[in-house]
């Protein structure tokens, strides 16, 4: 593409972005540019479609042409254990502190497909937390949503998946939480059942409660700093005094206006707690 | 902060990390350009990366954090498991969408983001690796009018990724690692 193509095509961006908002709801003003042009560029060439025009009928015309558009252009991949340290910490850091309440709260935002969520899960039933804590998984993509209550992720991961769960402190064995059949892992049901699954958007809806522990990781990446704020407030605004913070490895909460009330917990595993 | 124009982005898997060092040995620690290191890394694997080059070069060697700027003078680390992108205000986004050539970081989504952000103003630089990942991210920074510079693959530990992008880009320029450093130098 010549360099007045790559403007038009930004341009062309910009006003589907602004019909998307007008139309769904869903509003991508807050979106880092880089990967949603990357997105709608792979979108359009996986989908075959010839040019931005043919793009835009579609996805204003078609509301189920739409979903797929969305699932695309928000990235819902993710993976069990992703950076085992994290979970590793969590246990050793953060779920010590957490068994001191009565009942627990956490928020999983932006659980996507689930395998995060599932992750925590197996967390809190080692640590004997799982039948008094409540489990809060959160997208904006219902389609992911359905998919993470289902609990069903490809086999094909699973020797990945294994090797990060002993990575993050695993007790016992990974089978055990798992059946596997027709090339898929369905992961045991008891694990979701004080788990909601709600849609919720970051970049427009408000607090909903109050947790011990938010996890949102590798989320923000995709947001600019002025979103970003939005969200870091959103989050304090639903965090329990001394409750704590999960971000993704190369996410901080530092140049964040809420900061100055944050202490880090494990710095490399970007674990935050509220400390007033 | 200083300024700059062009920045250099540079892709590597097997054999990428002397290669690089190779490289960017010469380059005094006031060297004018950013540059952005993209090598294939174990995911989930924690590894001192950084160290190896503090110890090797003079110029700042950082891993890259989400929304940092393109700074002269240091070389940007790709962090393992994510992509990285640039953006047009000159700073990094970070990606975890799917795998590119079986790779997260992938060196095409950075060259293919450097040249859509900074078109003519790249140099591009593909070094030893077992992989052809890089090679369409240089063909298209080269076709925007950027600069596409191959490791001579006589001279790589593995010949893989520059032949495959030589064989792509036929106005792309082959050198030995002593003429990129050269060309480099003459340019910052």
């Amino acid at each position: 593409m010549k360099v007045e193509d790559e403007t038009r095509f930004e341009q062309e961006v910009e006003e589907l972005m602004e019909q998307v908002h007008q139309q769904y709801g869903y509003d991508f003003r807050g979106y880092s540019r880089a990967s949603l042009y990357r997105r709608i560029r792979r979108f359009t060439g996986n989908a075959g479609i010839g040019s931005m025009e043919q793009l835009q009928r579609s996805v204003l015309e078609n509301s189920y042409f739409f979903e797929g558009f969305l699932q695309e252009i928000t990235v819902n991949v993710t993976e069990m254990f992703r950076d085992p340290s994290f979970f590793l910490s969590l246990r050793q850091n953060v779920l010590p502190l957490l068994s001191t309440y009565p009942f627990i709260k956490i928020w999983d935002a932006g659980c996507s497909t689930g395998e995060e969520l599932f992750s925590l899960a197996v967390l809190l039933q080692e640590e004997g937390l799982l039948d008094r804590t409540k489990i809060y998984a959160t997208d904006v993509n219902q389609k992911v949503l359905r998919q993470a209550k289902e609990g069903i992720f490809p086999a094909s991961n699973i020797s990945a998946y294994t090797a990060g769960y002993y990575a993050s402190g695993g007790k016992y064995n990974f089978s055990e939480y798992y059946v596997s059949n027709y090339g898929s892992l369905k992961f045991k049901s008891y694990l979701i059942k004080n788990v909601v699954f709600y849609p919720h958007n970051l970049a427009t809806d408000a607090s909903f409660n109050e947790f011990h522990l938010i996890v949102c990781r590798n989320v923000l990446i995709y947001f600019t700093h002025p979103l970003q704020e939005r969200v870091f407030k959103l989050f304090d605004e639903s965090m329990v005094e001394l409750g704590y913070l999960g971000l993704g490895k190369k996410e901080t909460l530092a140049l964040s206006s809420i900061s100055s009330k944050y202490q880090l917990t494990d710095k490399s595993n970007r674990i935050y707690r509220k400390a007033g | 902060m200083r300024t700059f124009e062009k920045v250099v982005v540079m892709g590597g898997s097997w054999g990428g990390i002397q290669a690089s060092i190779g490289v960017l040995k010469a380059l005094p620690a006031g060297f004018g350009l950013p540059v952005v290191l993209v090598l294939h890394r174990l995911r989930n694997t924690e590894s001192d990366l950084q160290q190896i080059y503090a110890k090797k070069i003079s110029l700042k060697v950082a891993e890259i954090e989400e929304k940092e700027p393109l700074t002269p003078g240091c070389v940007h680390l790709a962090p393992a498991n994510y992509h990285v992108l640039l953006e047009k205000d000159k700073t990094f986004s970070l990606d975890v969408s799917d795998l590119e050539n079986y790779s997260r970081p992938s060196i095409d989504v950075t060259f293919m983001s450097a040249a859509d952000v900074f078109g003519k103003q790249v140099i591009g630089i593909l070094l030893s690796g077992a992989s052809k990942d890089g090679s369409a991210g240089l063909k298209y920074i080269h076709d925007k009018g950027g600069i596409a510079l191959v490791q001579d693959p006589t001279e790589a530990e593995v010949s893989t990724m520059p032949e495959s992008a030589i064989k792509l880009i036929p106005g792309c320029q082959v050198m030995n690692l002593g003429k990129i450093q050269e060309f480099l130098l003459s340019i910052a």
